[in-house]
């Protein structure tokens, strides 16, 4: 049972390329024999046309012997030419009475009177030979039959046309066997595909297509699917990391909005508890919203969901702007807000979201710099720099207690919280909705040292010249492919 | 005023009802698209409350009809549905205002109320006067009892949209989506700390204070006590 589906399977394995070289094989051998077929017939033609001219010239020169000396010197000349060795065959008959002079005793069937194609039956070895000859009156009554036999020139023609068909023939099959080899090939290869996106389905998302790295079509096909394989592996990963972030972020407001309820409802106060109560309870509920809002951005922004609705933007008067919003919250701080946006940089941006960004850098630096002493010893830096003509830069440098060198990339990676944001207000999602934005104008997020402080540093689009998402290889891009 | 609001959960319908009735306002209520449309077509009402998603027929479908039918109604949308495209959709379709769920009622009493008040002949206004608070749109000018008061662009359009609504509560959100064309979260209250600024400016020295702080929903320009 077992080894009969095996072979099932296997034979299913070869089955499209036998198809394949069958159908193949069905088109070419016609094609080779009818290729023969013209061949031998061509040659055939050629050849006859030869023999009749040479034939023609032959009895020009019959004639000159005629003319010259009269039947005797033709007589003699057809017999000289009929005892010499060789193809031609000749009969001449001096009219009524004399017995024909020649190598053809009979006049063979089939003669017509100018002359044409017939049969002979061949000297030596009796057998019908095919011939070729012409038939020219004699005066007197008599006629001159000058032919060749054919039988070597059929042969050879005949030869030709079996070289002709084997040749075409070998050719094909060679051409089917490396069509089958390679049809095998690339369907073991299409069968690759398959079965890894079988496991895949089955649940094996770090499942990848083999490469050979050929860098032919069905190559180039597996290193996209490959990256396709790679962004719905990213995209499960991040629903499941919103799904286990959620649950934390959410559960723990959760429990303390009911536990205030419950504390509520148990105080003897009475009403006045209840409405305080309430009022927390609706503060609770609130920052609630806006974790959960967050979150559900940050997810958003991760799938790419968000249609970026993109508007040519100044960011520099964007930047300037938001700025100016915290403008006050700073002053309130005993911080100070530097701008050096410089000139209007334009980039297509969706001007909510950079501005949101912004917001969160600013807010940040804010918040963690009114609590450090060191704050006082210079102004919270907002800077705008055009990198390249696609490349922004938006920075915002703070004198406040920085992030550790070893926490700092772990903090703008998605839904990551470094342990010191839980204490503070806000969702703490800050820096990875920031990070959200950056990736999906093509850019990205970075923590640098302010020596001391935190630089945060947005970028948003990306080089012209920056590699593509799936590197083609140097022999395809030599190919022009 | 009079207010229509379509949403098919009954609960939340129910307590809109109750709440805008008790803020002073007549609410009725409709559960599907196709009711509301009928109920919005026939009665005068002042301001539509339109949740988006509908039984029957979606709410922007619902917007779409009535303005095809010339009416001007104010429609506030309600959407679970917050990012600024989503957004961006409700109003093309012909509402007036665009809000959040889960949003808190101040919120939307708010937003509503100066829904109601659009909807009154707009006259073209050059000033206006609160008391002894003058603000000249042309020249850019405010005034306290004949003092001028140096104000800065941005408190100047803060302060202009206030006396636009005077007498009415303006959210924190609906100032930053109107003086500042902000639709996200500033994480902090930026705009308690513009409107102290404001206040500083206005108030300060003077025996009446004309810009209140109403708890839980947010600030009002007008004469008199808060």
């Amino acid at each position: 049972m077992a080894d009969g589906a095996h072979v099932a399977g296997l034979g299913r394995h070869f089955q499209a390329p036998l198809r394949m070289a069958l159908m193949a094989a069905a088109l070419l051998m016609p094609a080779a024999a009818l290729f023969a077929y013209l061949i031998g017939s061509q040659v055939d033609q050629l050849l006859s046309d030869r023999t009749l001219e040479t034939l023609r010239f032959e009895l020009q020169t019959l004639r000159a012997e005629l003319d010259r000396g009269g039947v005797a010197a033709l007589t003699t000349a057809v017999v000289k030419r009929s005892d010499s060795a060789g193809a031609g065959l000749y009969r001449l008959t001096i009219g009524e009475g004399h017995s024909p002079v020649g190598n053809l005793e009979d006049m063979p069937d089939g003669v017509q009177s100018a002359g044409g194609v017939f049969k002979v039956r061949n000297a030596k070895d009796q057998s019908w030979h095919a011939a070729v000859g012409l038939v020219v009156p004699v005066p007197g009554g008599g006629s001159l039959l000058v032919a060749r036999d054919m039988e070597d020139q059929r042969a050879f023609a005949e030869t030709l046309r079996r070289a002709a068909f084997g040749s075409v023939a070998v050719l094909s099959l060679i051409a089917l066997a490396i069509g089958w080899l390679a049809s095998r090939r690339d369907l073991k290869r299409i069968a690759g595909v398959t079965a890894t996106s079988r496991s895949i389905m089955a649940g094996d998302l770090a499942r990848r297509i083999p490469r050979d790295h050929s860098g032919d079509e069905l190559d180039l096909l597996s290193a996209n699917l490959n990256v396709m394989l790679a962004r719905i592996e990213e995209l499960m990963q991040s629903l499941r990391e919103v799904s286990d972030n959620i649950a934390h972020d959410l559960k723990t407001p959760l429990t303390r909005l009911r536990n205030r309820a419950e504390a509520a409802l148990r105080d003897e106060r009475g009403l006045a508890a209840y409405r305080d109560g309430l009022e927390k309870t609706i503060e609770e509920a609130d920052g609630l919203i806006q974790t959960f809002n967050a979150l559900l951005l940050i997810a958003r922004l991760e799938a790419g969901a968000v249609d970026s609705t993109r508007v040519d933007c100044d960011l520099a008067a964007l930047v300037t702007d938001v700025a100016e919003l915290y403008q006050p919250v700073a002053d309130d701080a005993g911080l100070e807000i530097a701008i050096d946006a410089g000139q209007a940089v334009h980039q297509p941006v969706n001007k909510q979201l950079i501005g949101q960004a912004v917001a969160n850098m600013i807010d940040n630096a804010i918040k963690y710099s009114a609590a450090t002493p060191t704050a006082s010893s210079g102004p919270i830096m907002v800077t705008v720099r055009s990198r390249s003509a696609d490349v922004v830069e938006i920075a915002v440098a703070d004198r406040g207690p920085g992030i550790a060198e070893a926490d700092r990339e772990r903090a703008t990676k998605r839904f990551v919280r470094l342990e010191q944001s839980r204490s503070r207000p806000g969702t703490g999602l800050g820096l990875s909705l920031v990070s959200a934005v950056a990736r999906l104008h093509s850019g990205g997020l970075r923590l640098e040292d302010n020596s001391p402080g935190l630089r945060v540093v947005l970028t948003l689009g990306r080089e012209a010249n920056a590699p593509p998402l799936v590197e083609r290889t140097p022999a395809v891009d030599a190919a022009g492919v | 005023m009079r207010v229509l609001v379509i949403e098919d959960d009954r609960e939340t319908a129910q307590f809109l009802q109750k709440a805008l009735n008790e803020s002073g306002h007549t609410a009725d209520t409709a559960g599907d698209g196709d009711s509301g449309l009928m109920m919005a077509r026939d009665g005068a009402y002042d301001v539509l409350v339109v949740d988006r998603m509908l039984p029957k027929r979606d709410g922007l479908s619902v917007i779409e009809v009535l303005r095809g039918e010339g009416a001007r109604t104010p429609v506030l949308i309600l959407s679970a549905l917050g990012t600024v495209d989503d957004r961006v959709k409700g109003l093309r379709s012909g509402g007036d205002d665009y809000l959040t769920k889960p949003y808190a009622f101040s919120e939307l009493l708010a937003r509503v109320e100066a829904l109601g008040r659009r909807a009154e002949p707009e006259t073209q206004t050059t000033r206006y006067v609160v008391g002894d608070l003058v603000l000249d749109r042309l020249s850019h000018k405010v005034t306290r009892a004949g003092e001028t008061l140096q104000l800065q662009a941005r408190e100047f359009r803060l302060l202009e949209y206030l006396m636009r609504h005077v007498g009415q509560v303006v959210t924190r959100t609906m100032l930053l989506e109107h003086v500042w064309d902000y639709h996200f979260d500033p994480q902090t209250n930026v705009i308690d700390v513009h409107i102290s600024r404001l206040r500083s400016k206005i108030d300060k020295g003077f025996p009446k204070p004309l810009l209140h702080t109403v708890r839980g929903a947010g600030y009002v320009v007008r004469e008199g006590d808060g």
